[in-house]
Order: structure tokens, then C-alpha cells, then sequence
């Protein structure tokens, strides 16, 4: 079977310079994720997670190594282009949902294909689509501060899969939202994965990392432990 | 992303606060408004100084006695008894002078008036039927001095509406009554239109008599006290005035200009003099604009930096679903450039309506100049550019992580 990594990374280091102290966030990190995954990254909090992150979503990009995201090199792209590999290829889900205030759950969907310069009416089908899919077709209209927490970030899975990207990115995604809607979440995370959408999570919460086919354990910076999920946590979603 | 886009997007993040928003744009009316008022104010009294130069007769000359220079003391200027009719009738036939149309001698001097119970103290001209020719003065009622009326050295006098109202009271008709001055009874034969002025140079306040009535019957002198010329042109004007100079001078033999006994004035200069002194005044105001104006924009830079720090986060997410840097520019630009935009429309509405309410109450001509409109438009969107500019690279230039995280 001749499988298609999507992530693959070799030797990527990350140091941060001041003046006086050298920080090695990241030292020595090689990994390959294929399509189809559901990998949770996890470790405490200054174990570097968040840096692999960043340089995994195109947002940062690492001091030496190499970082592969579906057959681009991102680790020798300029500002720009990084800016297009974000838009076509990443969607990212974030702990605070990061929707735009006091604009409805349809423009906030929109946005990435705004960016991406998607004719207006396939951006209105979208944006349509994908928010049904997250079981929002109810709430279209709705501004960012009518909606819940776990409707936020339902909202901000949506804009997540409009571009049909390469992987789905979540940092922390059910950090601030109440547990029985955090399990909603991870149910939706689990369906996309079923469907077929690469699925890369960071946590520091093993319960919900728990969900995921595989996870890999990050201390100071090196991989400690990388190993499938035997036992993942299975939950079907609740039709409303 | 298209402009038209993004421009409704910026349009849509300003009405979100509408206080700070209209506080911003506020700047920008005021600095605008008061550039078009102020510019709009100058040129108005430009233009009215203008015209009440202008109406004092057109492409005048006038030539006075030099002044009185005896053992070294100098003297008023017209103190000297230079200057005669002989003069006057000599620069209106001798056949050396080409540019010069009319010519109206005159004497003046202020005396007393008296008829009645009522006075007043007043400038009485002694005139020639060309006096109204040269300086353009129109009869209102009766007639003005005649040919007839010098050779005969007639008592008779023409009014100015100022006059009438001294004397007479608003609205009277002055004609056949009679006024004292000098010791002599004067017949009124006539009144003056209205010219409009004020103070010492009032035009409506004067006595007009025969010239020979005031030489000789009033104040006992055989000289004029200034000749008013008009040139055929205003191109001529400067040859009129070399004409008659070295004319006079011949006639005074005098061979050093320097040591002429009269003087040239040309209405000419009396306008240029006032259009520089005016125009500085409308520099000056324009400049005391122009930093109001300065202060708005500065205003408009505030509110944008402002912005770009509260809304930190969320240009790091946009910068994460793709938006480019050039995008971001464009949309903190597009905010600014409304802002003023729409501030220099306001200001221009308002400047103009302030100009016009100005006029009303100074009644000066209300005069906006389509360029100083045209300029605070280009000038209200160049702020919006120069002072966009810097919170709106500064948002672009912002890394996604670290504005994700700002908290």
C-alpha cells in the first residue's frame, strides 16, 4: 500500500535568540503524518508543542530542518507564499475560536475564500454547506457573540474546511469551551476523520487527546514518545 | 480580494464605533472647513477692496503738489501751491501728451456746513463737469455742476447721501434748499448715487461746488490741490504717467526728476499695494487652517494606530487564513482614506456654508474659489494616505504568532 504522507519533517530545530540566551524550543524533531491520520500532540506546557505547531501551520518557520506539507517545501518559502500555503493547504482551529467580533457566522466562513479569491456566489454555497455540516444551518446569521462557545468553535471548524485544505490544525480546541461541548467537538473532529480530513491536534488534556488514532509526546522540545491509540475514545455524534 | 470588497469591509469595521469614528472624521471637517472658510474670507475682502479702488474711476492718475520744503523743514504732502488750472487746461490740449482722455482739476478742502439748525463737517470739492467722467460718480436727483455754473463762479452746490442724511435727515429731497459754508450760501442743484465706503474715505459724504466758486469765493487761493487724469487704457498707464511727468516737469523747469514739485499717483499701484497686503492677510489665515488641519490628521493617525493595537488579534488571524500583507495595507488604508474622505466632504459643505453665512453678515462677496475646494479634496485625501500609512504598515508588518497570542 503505498500511503501519502502529508506532514513530513526531518531534523527541525527551533532556537530562539536574545541577546544573552540561546532557547532550543525544538531540537532534532523528525515525523511523517499520512492522510487520513487523527494525531494528537501532546505535552506540558513550555515542552515546545505550541512552536512545532506554528512551524506545522506555516505561521513560524524553524532555524534549520526540513518541513514538507503535502509535497511543498515550506521551510524555504518567502512571507508571502507562506500566506497562500496557510490559505490552501491549513485549517487552523484555535483555542479562543478567533472569529471576527460582531460578524455573522457566514461572513466569518467566507473569509479564508475571500483571501483565496473564490467568486462570490460558490462562497455563499460554502460557507452554506460547511455550517450545515457542523450543525449550524440554524444559526447562518448569527454574529460571533450570539453563539456559544461550542458553537464558536463550530463556526470556526466550518471556516476551517471551506478551503478543503490538506490538514485541519487545532491548537488546544476545547481549552475554552464547557465539557459537554467539548466531547460535540472532538465527535465532529472524529466524523471529519472519518470522511477523510488529516486531523492534527495539540493538547495537554489526555482525555482529550484520547480521541485520536495516534499521539505523540513532546518534552523539551524531542518526540519522547510517538505510538498509536489503541483504545480511542469513541463518540457518535447526537443528531439534533 | 477586490477593492470594492475590502472597501465595504473597512466601511462596515467604521460604522462598528461610530463615536470614535465621527470624533476622527470631526478633525478633519474642522480643519478642512476652516481652510475653505478662511481662504474663502480673505479673497471676499480682497476682492471688496478691489472694487472700491476700481470705483473710484478707472485707469486713474492723480497728480498732487509736491510737498512744502523750506530751509530744510519738509512739509505736508499738498502743502505746496505748485500745481495750477493753468496746468490742468495746458496737460488736457498740448499736443505732446496722447494717453491721457480726460482731465478734471479740482480743489478740496474740509470746512464746516451749516444750514439751519443742523451742521456737519465735510470734504467740499471744487469740480469741474468732468469731476463725474474721471471718478465715475452718477447723479441720483438734479444735476451736476455745468460749464455754465464755473464761468460764472455760481453759488450752487451737489450733495452726497451722506450729506443729505446730516443735514436733511433720510429721505429728504435736498433740492433748492440752501447751505452755509465758508460764509457763503450755496443752492443745492443736485445729489450723488450712493458708492458705498466708510470713515475719512467716504465717498458720500462730500460737497461738490464749482471750482471756481471754492477758489475764489470760499477759501481765497488760486491753486488746485490735485488733477485727476483718466488714460485711454490701463496699458497706457504707465506711459500716461511718464508723459505728463516730464510734461510738467518742462512746464516747472525743473531739470531733476528728483526734485519735482508734484507727484503721480497711479490707481495701479494703490491696487497692487492692496492686493499684496490682502493677499498676505488670506496667506496667513489659510496657514492658521492649515494647522488645524495638521491637528486632524494627526487626530486620523491616532485613531488608526489605536485601532491597529485593539485589533492586534484580529489581523494575526487573518494573516493565518491567508491574508497578505498587501491585503492588510489596503484595508487600514481604505479605513483612513474614508475617514478623511469623508471629512473633507463634510468640511468642504460646511466651510462653504460658513463662507456664505460670513458674506451675509460682513455683506463682503461671498467667493469660493472652485480650486481651494479642489485642493482641500486632494489635500483631506492626501492625509488620509500620509498619516494611513504608518499604523497600516505597522499592522502588515505584525507576525501572525506573535498577534495571535496579544492578548
Amino acid at each position: 500500500m503505498n500511503i501519502k504522507p502529508i506532514i513530513q519533517t526531518s531534523h527541525l530545530y527551533k532556537v530562539y535568540k536574545t541577546d544573552i540566551i540561546e532557547t532550543v524550543a525544538l531540537s532534532d524533531v523528525s515525523f511523517q503524518i499520512n492522510k487520513g491520520e487523527f494525531v494528537a500532540i501532546m505535552g506540558p506546557s513550555g515542552s515546545g508543542k505550541s512552536t512545532l505547531m506554528h512551524i506545522l501551520g506555516a505561521l513560524d518557520l524553524p532555524t534549520s530542518g526540513e518541513y514538507l506539507l503535502d509535497g511543498e517545501k515550506v521551510s524555504k518559502l518567502t512571507d508571502e507564499e507562506l500566506a497562500d500555503i496557510r490559505n490552501r493547504k491549513i485549517g487552523f482551529i484555535f483555542q479562543a475560536f478567533n472569529l471576527l467580533p460582531r460578524t455573522t457566522a457566514m461572513k466569518n466562513v467566507m473569509l479564508p475564500m475571500r483571501y483565496a479569491g473564490v467568486p462570490k456566489t460558490e462562497q455563499l454555497e460554502k460557507a452554506k454547506k460547511f455550517l450545515e455540516l457542523v450543525g449550524l444551518g440554524n444559526r447562518l446569521e448569527h454574529t460571533s457573540n450570539q453563539l456559544s462557545g461550542g458553537q464558536q468553535q463550530r463556526v470556526a471548524i466550518a471556516r476551517a474546511l471551506v478551503m478543503n485544505p490538506a490538514i485541519l490544525l487545532a491548537d488546544e480546541p476545547t481549552g475554552n469551551i464547557a465539557s459537554a461541548q467539548a466531547e460535540e467537538v472532538m465527535a465532529l473532529f472524529q466524523q471529519l476523520n472519518d470522511d477523510g480530513h488529516t486531523v492534527v491536534m495539540i493538547t495537554h488534556e489526555p482525555d482529550i487527546a484520547a480521541h485520536a488514532k495516534r499521539i505523540i509526546h513532546v518534552k523539551d522540545g524531542v518526540i519522547v514518545e510517538d505510538s498509536s491509540n489503541h483504545r480511542q475514545k469513541k463518540i457518535t455524534l447526537s443528531k439534533k | 480580494m477586490d477593492l470594492l470588497e475590502l472597501f465595504f469591509e473597512s466601511l462596515g469595521t467604521l460604522t462598528l464605533n461610530k463615536t470614535r469614528t465621527g470624533l476622527a472624521i470631526l478633525g478633519i471637517v474642522i480643519g478642512i472647513g476652516s481652510v475653505i472658510a478662511l481662504v474663502s474670507l480673505g479673497q471676499a475682502s480682497q476682492q471688496s477692496i478691489q472694487s472700491r479702488i476700481e470705483s473710484l474711476g478707472s485707469n486713474l492718475l492723480t497728480i498732487q503738489p509736491g510737498s512744502t520744503n523750506q530751509g530744510g523743514v519738509r512739509g505736508a504732502q499738498g502743502g505746496r501751491t505748485t500745481l495750477t488750472l493753468d496746468d490742468a487746461k495746458a496737460i488736457a490740449s498740448t499736443p505732446q501728451i496722447t494717453t491721457i482722455n480726460k482731465v478734471s482739476s479740482e480743489f478740496s478742502r474740509r470746512t464746516q456746513i451749516t444750514t439751519g439748525a443742523s451742521n456737519t463737517n465735510t470734504q467740499v470739492i471744487g469740480s469741474t463737469p468732468m469731476y463725474p467722467e474721471v471718478h465715475k460718480v452718477n447723479i441720483a436727483m438734479g444735476s451736476f455742476i455745468s460749464q455754465r455754473d464755473i464761468d460764472v463762479m455760481n453759488k450752487v452746490a451737489v450733495i452726497g447721501p451722506q450729506v443729505v442724511i446730516d443735514l436733511f435727515g433720510d429721505g429728504a429731497n435736498p433740492i433748492g434748499q440752501h447751505i452755509r459754508a465758508s460764509g457763503k450760501t450755496l443752492k443745492i442743484i443736485g445729489v450723488t448715487v450712493s458708492k458705498g465706503g466708510t470713515g475719512f474715505q467716504n465717498q458720500d459724504d462730500v460737497v461738490y461746488v464749482p471750482l471756481t466758486t471754492a477758489q475764489k469765493q470760499l477759501f481765497g487761493v488760486n491753486y488746485l490741490s490735485s488733477i485727476a487724469l483718466e488714460a485711454k487704457s490701463a496699458d497706457a498707464m504707465t506711459a500716461a504717467q511718464n508723459e505728463v511727468g516730464y510734461f510738467l516737469l518742462g512746464r516747472h523747469k525743473i531739470s531733476d526728476p528728483t526734485q519735482a514739485d508734484f507727484s503721480i499717483f497711479s490707481q495701479q499701484d494703490i491696487l497692487n499695494t492692496a492686493a499684496s497686503t490682502t493677499g498676505t492677510f488670506t496667506t496667513l489665515l489659510a496657514g492658521i487652517a492649515a494647522i488645524s488641519l495638521l491637528v486632524g490628521g494627526i487626530g486620523i493617525m491616532n485613531i488608526m494606530l489605536v485601532t491597529v493595537t485593539e485589533r492586534t488579534r484580529e489581523i494575526g488571524l487573518r494573516k493565518a487564513l491567508g491574508a497578505k500583507k498587501k491585503v492588510i495595507v489596503t484595508q487600514f488604508l481604505l479605513e483612513s482614506i474614508i475617514l478623511t474622505f469623508t471629512g473633507g466632504l463634510i468640511g468642504i459643505g460646511l466651510g462653504i456654508i460658513a463662507s456664505y453665512v460670513i458674506a451675509n453678515l460682513t455683506s463682503s462677496p461671498f467667493v469660493i474659489s472652485p480650486h481651494s475646494v479642489f485642493l482641500a479634496f486632494i489635500v483631506s485625501a492626501g492625509i488620509g494616505i500620509i498619516f494611513g500609512w504608518y499604523p497600516a504598515q505597522k499592522a502588515a508588518g505584525l507576525q501572525p504568532i506573535e498577534a495571535l497570542r496579544y492578548e
